[in-house]
Parts: structure tokens; sequence; C-alpha cells
């Protein structure tokens, strides 16, 4: 036993404890180790299926286009190796010779029948003649990610520009989600007034309703108001609240005790103040759900932008942006594998950074309904 | 929910003076929805429902009048529109299970006492959750590409001499847009772990010394116990799938290919307003999605009291 492992099997020990202690599942039992290594081998494995296609994503956004033409060329990034002789880039190939060993020879001259190697370790011996075909021959390969091409995207769908229009549209409408909801969801978790069980029903029902049904009329009203081709049809209806996040932040404030509301009341407080300076210091990480929430919510729409900033380049966001560079490079899958990249890395830091809040918050929009 | 009836009683209370002026701040609060509600949704819904009754048509303008139930003429014997609701309903057979059974999966094995970090496999089977719409297709459709991607790649390794040509088959089409939707299982996921750990341990206990195995008591305390969030969920996907429309959009620019297996009825919707500026009869074909989900919803609300056990609810 090393130190190391011993040390190890502390940290195990003190986790285990405090599992129990939180209660949320029972203990193990001796004797379920082999198990544990069952279960969590299928999980790993569940893990790599799921996320294979991101990894597959991300190799190919460092390949080169000469790499992703070939055939047979390796799933990690990587350049065909060539070897320098009399001044000439020479392939490199891994050639099966007639005494059963494989080498990696250059090749100096590719005849149909027969080619002609060098051995690049040690060039100036003779040169070796090979009977075949060299197309049947593999390439050697060296790894080499291709990093420039996240630079190559970032100007050619000028990326700055895409960025500063998702962050300005994604801050916003957030805002205007933070400050209707929050006024929403006060009204109806701690006023009683007629009509209310119904208009909450009301605004339930509304996550059931096909976006079909009111998009013409909403269209057409805004093209009238000249409000197509601006941001403003995806800002404006933010200020209005919508179910999911009213829902979230309604179901937290009614777990708020409401003895400070009466003692601020007591206090000559009118309902905004309890709400400013009460209820919203205890509600905070429902708040920074809704946030996150609405956050990547809005960076991630796509059909918004898709209808009402058709044609405005100089509007669009790094959603749309990355549509029409897919339009116009999609014969670079590398490329389109670097914009996509660059696309999704901002809500997935931001899920990450507060992933316990975000899971929360869909915890209590879908259990409790 | 479900409160006992003693404790609220059906007749409201007289609202004094005082309850009054709470109640008007009530309305104050709630106004930022309330009037976005009747700008954004039921002024709108009722203009939709207008039109259904009209000729606007901006592709070739006539003048505007009122037609009847042409539209719905039109729409009865429209052999698309109907197609279209197959394909939807079609695939809705293959997307609900991806939905609603495989977040359960997943969920159970996160459960799991013997998953060692737990918390580190959550949030990763949760990640593609976050991922834009946009690039979720991109990498979705590289995975699937007949020739380079992974899927057949594997299915090549695995000794499939003609693996499928996925998102440009008509066979296989529906597989490969359910395999894209496997990235949106991680809200069900999340909400289907909340369920298992609010179901009480003490119902386990009590199994185990009556004998029962682990299947068991899946079957008769698991299964039970969360079928509020098996509904919600099955509810949620439901509506979900009727609108599908917006992965064969960007794959297919719109076009249905290939040979019109993703036409689906709301990209249909789509294409009657965007493309052909067929205003009137879209709003009919939306209408008509419109009762359809109404329908299916309060269907399942309906069966709902015949499967759903909610906690403290007498019965």
């Amino acid at each position: 036993m090393t130190a190391t492992s011993l040390a190890g099997g502390r940290i195990l020990r003190i986790r285990r404890r405090t599992r129990t202690a939180a209660g949320s599942r029972p203990p193990r039992q001796r004797g379920d180790s082999s198990r544990s290594f069952l279960i969590t081998l299928i999980a790993v494995l569940v893990v790599a299926a799921f996320l294979s296609p991101l990894l597959r994503s991300v190799a190919y956004s460092v390949k080169s286009i000469d790499q992703i033409t070939q055939a047979h060329s390796p799933l990690y990034p990587a350049d065909p190796v060539t070897f320098n002789f009399n001044g000439k880039d020479l392939p490199v190939y891994n050639v099966p010779l007639p005494d059963g060993t494989m080498r990696q020879l250059a090749i100096v001259e590719a005849l149909r029948r027969q080619s002609t190697f060098v051995d690049p370790q040690d060039p100036t011996a003779a040169p070796i003649v090979w009977q075949g075909s060299w197309r049947t021959l593999e390439p050697v390969w060296q790894f080499a990610p291709h990093w420039e091409n996240f630079g190559k995207v970032w100007d050619l769908i000028d990326y700055p520009r895409l960025l500063l229009n998702t962050v300005i549209i994604a801050l916003i409408s957030t805002i205007g989600t933070l400050i209707s909801c929050t006024l929403v969801a006060y009204g109806f978790a701690r006023f009683r007034f007629p009509g209310r069980s119904f208009l909450f029903t009301l605004l339930i029902a509304t996550i059931f309703l096909p976006a079909a049904v009111t998009i013409i009329p909403t269209y057409t009203i805004f093209q009238r108001m000249g409000w197509v081709g601006t941001w403003l049809p995806l800002l404006v209806p933010a200020f209005f609240a919508n179910a999911y996040d009213v829902f979230l932040m309604r179901q937290y404030f009614m777990t708020i005790p409401t003895d400070l509301d009466e003692a601020a009341a007591i206090d000559g407080a009118g309902p905004f103040r309890t709400l400013i300076s009460v209820v919203l210091p205890q509600a905070w990480p429902v708040i920074v759900a809704v946030a996150v929430f609405h956050l990547v919510y809005s960076w991630n729409d796509f059909f918004g932008p898709l209808i009402y900033t058709a044609g405005k380049v100089d509007l669009q966001t790094v959603a749309l942006g990355l549509q029409r560079f897919n339009g116009i490079y999609y014969r670079e899958p590398g490329l389109i594998q670097a914009g996509t990249l660059m696309t999704l890395v901002i809500p997935v830091i931001a899920f990450l950074l507060t992933q316990r809040f975000f899971t929360r918050g869909i915890v209590i929009t879908g259990v409790e309904k | 929910m479900a409160a006992p009836s003693i404790a609220r009683p059906r007749v409201l209370p007289r609202f004094s003076g005082l309850a009054w002026r709470r109640a008007r701040w009530g309305y104050v609060f709630i106004a930022p929805w309330l009037i976005g509600f009747v700008l954004f949704t039921a002024l709108p819904m009722i203009a939709t429902l207008a039109f259904t009754f009209t000729n606007i048509n901006l592709a070739q303008a006539e003048p505007l009048k009122f037609v009847g139930l042409k539209n719905y003429e039109t729409l009865l014997n429209d052999k698309q529109a109907w197609a279209s609701l197959g394909i939807t309903f079609k695939y809705m057979l293959l997307a609900l299970p991806v939905a609603v059974i495989l977040p359960f999966l997943v969920a159970l094995l996160l459960h799991s006492r013997h998953l060692v970090a737990s918390g580190v496999f959550r949030v990763l089977l949760f990640l593609p959750y976050v991922v834009p719409f946009i690039a979720t297709v991109f990498i979705w459709q590289g995975m699937l590409n007949p020739e380079t991607g992974w899927v057949n790649g594997l299915l090549k390794a695995l000794g499939v001499n003609s693996p499928p040509g996925w998102l440009e088959d008509p066979g296989w089409v529906y597989p490969g847009l359910a395999m894209i939707g496997l990235w949106g299982i991680g809200a069900g996921m999340i909400v289907y772990l909340a369920g298992l750990k609010g179901v009480p341990t003490d119902l386990y206990e009590a199994a185990k010394i009556d004998g029962a195995g682990p299947w068991a008591s899946l079957r008769h305390i698991t299964i039970p116990m969360i079928t509020p969030v098996i509904f919600y969920t099955v509810v949620l996907s439901v509506v979900e799938v009727l609108q599908y429309f917006l992965v064969p959009l960007v794959l297919q620019n719109g076009t249905g290919e290939p040979g019109g297996s993703t036409m689906f009825y709301n990209l249909y919707i789509y294409k009657n307003f965007f493309t052909f500026q067929n205003m009137s009869y879209g709003a009919t074909l939306a209408w008509v999605l419109f009762i359809i989900s109404l329908a299916v919803t309060l269907i399942l609300f309906g069966t709902a009291r015949k499967w759903v056990y909610y906690a403290g609810e007498a019965r």
C-alpha cells in the first residue's frame, strides 16, 4: 500500500460519511464495490456515447480540409507526414516489405505497378523499389491540431459583431424577464384577488399553446409598426413576463415565510418596498436560476432572430450567423464544427458555473406542477 | 393542488376595504403578464381565427373578403396537410419513448446508490441540453453523415456492410431525427431524478421486508410513485412533438427532403406563412393544430385520474 492510496481511502471514507449524513441516498454496504464498479462503468459508457458527437465536433474543428477529404485518415486531427528529400516534400507511407516488415518510407517516384522509396532514417542509402500500386498504401499521420480554423471562422463570419449582438439581446431580454417575472410572481404569490387561480391556470396553459397560432398576427403587427428588421420583437415581449419563469419564481416566493413581510408592513412599508427589501434578498437563488435560464434561452433562440432579423446581417445573433456560415462553407466541415463550438461555448460555461441553481430551477418547474 | 376541502371554503370571503386594497395591488403586480397575454397571445389568437375565414394571401393580392369555411374545405382536400399530420404522428411514435422512457432510465442510473461520483455524471449528461439548437443540429448532422459520421463508422466496425443513409434516407430519417432529439433529454432526466429522490425510502424498506426484489420494487413502488413526473413529461413531449419543425427546417432548408418525409405539419404551416405567404390558409392549419393539441392535452388530463398518483389525495 502506498501513501497515496491510503490518503485516497480516507477521502473516500469522509465522502461516504457526508453523503449518509445528507441522507439523500442510503449508505453503501460492504461487498458492493464490484457492483459499484459495474454501475459506474455503465455510466461511463453512457456518457461516452452521449457526448461522442461533441468529441467528434471538437476533433473536426481542428482538422485540416486535406485530412477531412482523405478517406482513411485518423479520427484525431493530423497531418500527413512528409520528408524533405533533395528540396522536395515527399509523402511518407507505411510500406509492407517482402520480408514481412512494415517500414515508413518516403515516395520518390510513384508509378502504377512499382514505386521507388527512400528511407527517411537513412536517406543516403540506396532507394528501395517496391512492387505494387502505391495507391493501396496507407499514409503516415502525425498529430497536428489546426487551431487556425477558429481564427478563420472568427474573421469569416465576423464573430465579434455576432457576439456583441447576441450579448446585448440576451442581457436586455434577461433584465426584462427578471423585472417582469418578479413582479408577476410576487403578485400571484402574495396577494389574494378575485380570479387569481383562474388567471394562474391561464398563465400555465400558455406553456401548451402552439406558437403557430399566434405568430402571424404578431409578425404582421410588428411589421406594420416597422419593428421587423430590428431587435424590438426580440426584446419587448421579454418585459411582459413568461409562464415558465413566473411559475418558478412564484413557487420559490411561496416558500419564503410571510412573517417578515408582515413586520415590514407594520413598519409602514408598501408592497413595492416589501418586495425589494424583504422578499428579493431572500430569493436570490431563484433570481440566479431565472437569469441563467433566460440568458441561455435567449442565446440559443433560433426562430425569433430567424424571422425578425432575416436579411439584416449586422443585427444577427451567433446562432443565425452560424446557419448563414453553414450555407456558404458547408464543404469545409472543419470550419463548420469550429463555428459550432464557438456558438455553444458560452451557454455551456454559463451552465457549468451555475449548474446547481440551474438544475434546481428545472426541478421546481418540473416536479411541482 | 389537492388542498383538503375544509381548509378552503368554496365561496370566496367578501373582500373588506383593506382586502380590496391588497387585491388591487395584486392586479398591479400581475399587470405586465396580463397586458402581455392580451397583446401577444389572446388578440393574436383571435386574429388568427379571424384570418381563417378570409382570403389573405400576400403572394396574390386579392381584395380582402370573407370566404366562410372555404379554407377549411381546402384543408379537407389537401393531401399534403394530411400527409404532414401523418408524418408528425408517425414521428411521435418514435420520439415519445425517447423523450419519456430514456430520461427515466438515465435517471435510474444516476440515482443508483452504487454509482460513484454521480454529480459529475449528472452534469455531463445534462450538458447537451444547454447546447444551442443550431449547434446541436450541425454536430449531429456530422455524426450521422453516411460516409464520415461516427455512427456509421461504428456500424462498419461492427461488420455492417451498407449502413443506412440516416438523414438522407427516407426510411431512416426518423431514427436519425430521434437521435438528434437525444440531446434534449436533460431536463426530463433532472425532473425524473428529483422524482426518484422524493420517493420515501421507508416504502423500499417495507417492500424489502416483504421479500420484493429490485424489479418488483421498481414496478410496484418507484413507477407508481413517480407517475406525476411521467405524466408531466408525456404531456410536454406530446405538445412539443406536435410542434416539431425546426430541425428539418434547418437540415433540409424546409424542403421536406428526403422524399417529402420531413414535411412535418408545423413545417407545412411555416411554409404556408413564410414561403407561400398564404396567411389565411396557414392560419387555418395553425388553428387545427391548436385544436389537436388542446384535444390531446385534454384527453391526457382525462386519463390522468386513472393512472397518476398524487400523494395526499383522497381516492
